[in-house]
């Protein structure tokens, strides 16, 4: 986290009044809370102050937040200075939110402040004409289109130096800029050619129910013989086998055959019981051939399991490719099998 | 009750305690720095981590309860370890995080000697450290003349805001930032405004908040601890006088649940300056209008030669706001022996007296009864400044469960909300007569509570309002069995003792106010510096100060302030304290008691006793509830209210108005006080800004 501090008395404002606006803002925040409670609203409003002041809060949006609920200005400022997303400081009209986290950064991130570096400036730091400023923040969950920058509240994604260089041109002059993807990508959909989930029935509300539908009827099936074991096994006066007393009231597992049973409902069918408990079923996939398995991508193992006789890679790697069952599991799964030509050794070797 | 296991012991706590309660309970010690016993449980420093059979890891002890153990498998009742080597390695490594920050200057740091990181660092610390990095470095805050800060010390243990949020009741200090930049400070570094916020410091487990005018002074070590009992104010804190040599150094607040509980005001504890400034340190005699040092001799001879040839009728004698019960009766003895009947206590104008019963003039709900009242009236009292601890439990009744408080009198910030009745004893009349709705609030609550100010006493109609008030308290039933509701708040640290050695105006006396008119021909002046003298009179003054009444005095008699003195002080409530000498008396000055005993037998009035001891024997048997240091003698309720409520009178149209102008200059000992002057003139500037 950047050093951050209050902005010196000399770019503070005189005054600040709430608008209209914003105190109708405000009142319907508070009007969300009991009566009394109203200080819960603070981190709306000094948002909203935030943006009513262009972008960061001057010292008297925070008293006049603080006198709009009631509250003592220490502890207003107690919550602006605490969340990173007030500024304390002016931003520029546009304000540059730049991710600097590692899926970011592994994209290019590092040409893309490079390109605010050079047209802007240090962080924190305003343009003369008032129109940039920037500022390095953490990652902002767009890491799928990776590298990005959030200006003002807009997320701008897919950057590289050339289409981040006419976005901000494009800013600076006011001409009309493109939100989200910059290479004409739909959100996070794949970069060139879509190729899943791209079955009609999945889209005409077929599928709505039809996992549970096909459950009743295998449900139907079986006859209610446990329904009545699974009562008899419930002893009848039970007694608790610690003092209840000053305990938290316990609940009853989720779903059992005996609670179900008094319930009145169904009970589960063994079969699909069984099905559900086999990890080889959880989903279905068509075992594949040894030799195509994946092979660990690394010889490192980072758990400290001994090794035999100089053998560099771990018998057992970690977690197995979806759909094996654990004692078969050998492989790591990292994406490789999404590439079926390439045959990966088991000495990390492509052949 | 619960059962809990703790290191083996297996011990029955109330279910609502902590861990950390319980374990105390069990005998065992749990470091801390955050928590608190009076302050809201915040868990944030870690240090009190123990071992609970069946958690994970190892829990926050002060905010894990009792009730939210899991019992054994087979109903055993929980079990926890203090002593386990989890635990002695979870606090190693919480104390080498808190470490990590904190800088190594405990050789220049006030804190040294008396720091709980310092000591819980040797005794549950490691003995090095791996941290090869930058310290964090923190900017000092500015928070007022009384506290000095050095944050780079602090560890963020948040003792000091919770103090000023919850106790003291001002907003003032806050945590701004987060993580490792967190910072303790107030609103844009502004002094701290309350009267209770030196404490801080106190509370304050590390070298961060320290003590601004005691900086550099001296070494805890150093000093002599002396048990003693402030006053400033009538309520008779608990205090220890630490002392160095002839010195005090500084005075710290006592724990003493039914009085103080562990606060002092700033005006208690930072007076210590006052002690040793503008002091008399010897006798003065003024001959053609100077006053010239003299001997005792000379001093007493001229005392002497005034009261041979002057009816005693023309004599008279006024007590002031700092005298002990001792002297006071000592006064009352010589006087007696001269036939003066002119004696009074009240240099206020103050019209409680001892003619209605004991009940009439003390704080019969005592201090600690406040947490038990379910409605307030409090008129004629700015309590926050006549006696701020009051005000404190009165806040802490507050928090616990708001009980409707109403006011009559000066419409001030106490800290906490109350229904603004009105200013005067109109209002008093109005609500007697049930025209506010407040009357109801009063006569439906099971133990309703009247206090009653000097601001409502201390004038000429006193009594009538005394009268109104108690028939009002009768009327909602606030004086009954098991309860008395009725609760008079006094300012002066020597009013209840004189009260109840009965020094007001005898039979044709004179009151105070006559005498200082210039009534009387010879004026003996026992430190009362509150009051004007007219000129005219021959006036002695024994006292401690160049004060208002040593200016006016023609004999000066030096004597000891409560530090330099043993002597008995009755609190508001009629509880007898003693306070005992930490110090000697500068120069020639004497205790005043022996300075009397003396100047009888000058008099040819020689007093029967010659040693303090002699005194408190004659005192004790003529006067027995002064023997029972500590206790409260509580009064005839029911006769007191009975007889004040039968007074009646007319009631005056002024509105009340605190007796307590300046709380930082309300006696010759603050007002000789550096200190105090900044912090009354930083309270000035506070209020001039408020009222802009």
């Amino acid at each position: 986290m950047a050093v951050r501090k209050l902005a010196p008395e000399d770019m503070q404002p005189e005054s600040f009044v709430l608008s209209p606006e914003t105190e109708a803002f405000a009142d319907k925040e508070i009007a969300k809370y009991p009566p009394g409670r109203q200080a819960s609203a603070v981190i709306a409003l000094l948002g909203k102050a935030q943006e009513q002041a262009g972008g960061w809060l001057p010292r008297k949006a925070i008293e006049a937040v603080a006198a709009k609920l009631d509250m003592a200005v220490i502890r207003v400022m107690e919550v602006a200075t605490f969340y990173t997303m007030f500024n304390l400081e002016p931003v520029g009209k546009y304000f540059i939110q730049f991710c600097g986290t590692t899926p970011c950064v592994l994209r290019g991130a590092g040409d893309i402040r490079k390109v605010l570096e050079r047209r802007i400036g240090d962080q924190n730091h305003v343009t003369t004409d008032g129109t940039f400023s920037w500022l390095e923040v953490e990652c902002l969950g767009a890491c799928s289109n990776a590298p990005m920058v959030q200006i003002n509240d807009d997320y701008y994604e897919d950057l590289t130096t050339e289409n981040f260089e006419k976005l901000l041109d494009d800013l600076a002059s006011g001409r009309p800029v493109k939100k989200g993807s910059q290479i004409g990508r739909n959100r996070s959909e794949p970069f060139e050619a879509v190729n899943t989930l791209q079955d009609p029935v999945l889209y005409d509300g077929s599928l709505v129910g039809a996992w549970r539908k096909r459950f009743d009827e295998q449900a139907k099936a079986a006859e209610t013989g446990e329904a009545a074991a699974a009562t008899a096994s419930v002893p009848q006066d039970a007694k608790a086998a610690k003092p209840a007393a000053g305990r938290a009231i316990e609940s009853d597992a989720a779903d059992t055959p005996a609670k179900r049973a008094k319930e009145g409902e169904k009970p589960i069918n063994p079969t699909d019981r069984k099905e559900a408990a086999d990890p080889s079923k959880a989903t279905k996939v068509e075992p594949k051939e040894k030799g195509t398995q994946p092979a660990p991508q690394s010889g490192k193992s980072y758990v400290a399991s001994p090794t035999k006789g100089g053998e560099a890679v771990p018998n057992s790697p970690t977690t197995p490719v979806a759909g094996t069952p654990p004692a078969q599991a050998e492989t790591r799964r990292d994406g490789s099998e999404s590439k079926p030509d390439v045959v990966v050794t088991k000495d990390n070797k492509t052949s | 009750m619960a059962k809990i296991i703790v290191d083996g012991v297996e011990v029955d706590v109330p279910a609502e305690y902590t861990l950390l309660q319980a374990a105390e309970a069990a005998g065992a010690e749990i470091p801390r720095f955050c928590y608190h016993e009076r302050l809201s449980i915040a868990g944030n420093c870690r240090m009190c981590l123990v071992e609970v059979k069946g958690a994970p890891k190892p829990v926050a002890s002060c905010a894990w309860g009792v009730r939210d153990c899991r019992p054994g498998p087979n109903g055993e009742p929980p079990e926890i370890s203090t002593k386990s080597p989890t635990v002695k390695k979870a606090r190693e490594g919480v104390m080498e995080f808190l470490l990590i920050n904190h800088p190594l200057d405990c050789p220049i740091c006030d804190q040294g000697g008396q720091c709980d990181l310092q000591d819980q660092a040797m005794a549950y610390g490691v003995d090095t450290s791996r941290f090869h990095e930058n310290k964090r470095a923190v900017t000092d805050k500015y928070l007022g003349p009384l506290v000095r800060t050095s944050m780079n010390r602090c560890i963020h243990c948040t003792r000091c805001v919770r103090f000023t949020a919850e106790v003291a009741g001002v907003p003032d200090l806050g945590a701004l930032w987060r993580g490792e930049d967190m910072e303790i400070t107030s609103y844009l570094e502004k002094a701290l405004g309350s009267e209770l916020q030196a404490n801080v410091a106190d509370l304050c487990p590390v070298g961060a908040l320290t003590h601004k005018p005691e900086a550099f002074h001296y070494r805890p070590w150093e000093l002599t601890k002396t048990d003693s009992v402030d006053v400033m104010d009538a309520v008779g804190s608990s205090i220890r006088v630490d002392s160095r040599g002839r010195e005090v150094m500084r005075i710290l607040p006592r724990v003493n649940e039914a009085v103080n509980e562990e606060w002092i005001t700033d005006k208690t504890r930072q007076i210590v300056d006052g002690l040793r400034l503008q002091r008399l340190d010897r006798p003065f005699v003024r001959e053609n209008g100077r006053l010239r040092p003299a001997s005792w001799q000379e001093a007493f001879a001229a005392i002497a030669s005034r009261v041979k040839g002057t009816d005693p009728k023309r004599i008279g004698a006024i007590v002031g706001d700092l005298a002990a019960v001792e002297e006071m009766y000592a006064l009352k003895l010589l006087m007696e022996s001269l036939g003066v009947t002119n004696i009074d206590a009240r240099q206020d104008g103050s019209m409680v007296s001892p003619v209605y019963g004991r009940g009439s003039y003390l704080f019969n709900t005592t201090i600690a009864g406040i947490e038990d009242a379910d409605a307030i009236l409090i008129v004629g009292s700015n309590p926050r400044i006549e006696a701020s601890l009051v005000n404190v439990r009165i806040r802490k009744r507050w928090r616990a469960a708001p009980p409707p408080i109403a006011l009559i009198g000066e419409h001030s910030d106490l800290t906490y909300p109350y229904e603004y009745l009105g200013a005067g004893p109109d209002t008093l009349s109005e609500l007697a007569g049930g025209r506010h709705s407040f009357i109801e609030k009063l006569r439906g609550a099971e133990r309703p509570l009247v206090i009653v100010g000097q601001g409502a006493l201390s004038r000429p109609d006193g009594l009538a309002v005394l009268s109104a008030a108690a028939q009002l308290a009768r009327d909602v039933g606030a004086v009954k069995d098991g309860w008395n509701g009725f609760s008079v708040l006094h300012t002066a640290a020597s009013r209840v003792g004189a009260l109840d050695l009965g020094l007001v105006p005898g039979e044709w006396g004179l009151n105070a106010q006559t005498m200082a008119q210039g009534e009387v021909d010879v004026l003996f002046n026992l430190g009362a510096d509150e009051i004007e003298i007219a000129p005219g009179a021959f006036v002695i003054y024994q006292g401690t100060h160049g004060d208002r009444g040593a200016h006016r005095a023609d004999v000066i008699l030096p004597a000891a302030t409560y530090t330099e003195k043993s002597g008995t002080y009755v609190n508001t409530e009629g509880r007898v304290q003693l306070a005992n000498r930490a110090a000697f008396a500068p120069g020639e000055a004497r205790e005043d008691w022996a300075i009397l005993r003396a100047l009888s037998d000058v008099l040819g009035h020689r007093l029967p006793f010659d040693s303090l001891n002699a005194l408190r024997a004659k005192l004790y048997s003529q006067y027995p509830h002064f023997a029972a240091i500590e206790m409260v003698q509580p009064a005839d309720g029911f006769a007191a209210i009975q007889a004040l409520a039968n007074i009646g009178g007319t009631l005056g149209r002024e509105p009340f108005v605190s007796p307590v102008k300046d709380f930082y200059l309300t006696n010759p000992i603050a007002r000789a006080s550096g200190v105090m002057a900044e912090c009354s003139a930083l309270a000035r500037e506070l209020k001039l800004e408020a009222a802009e």
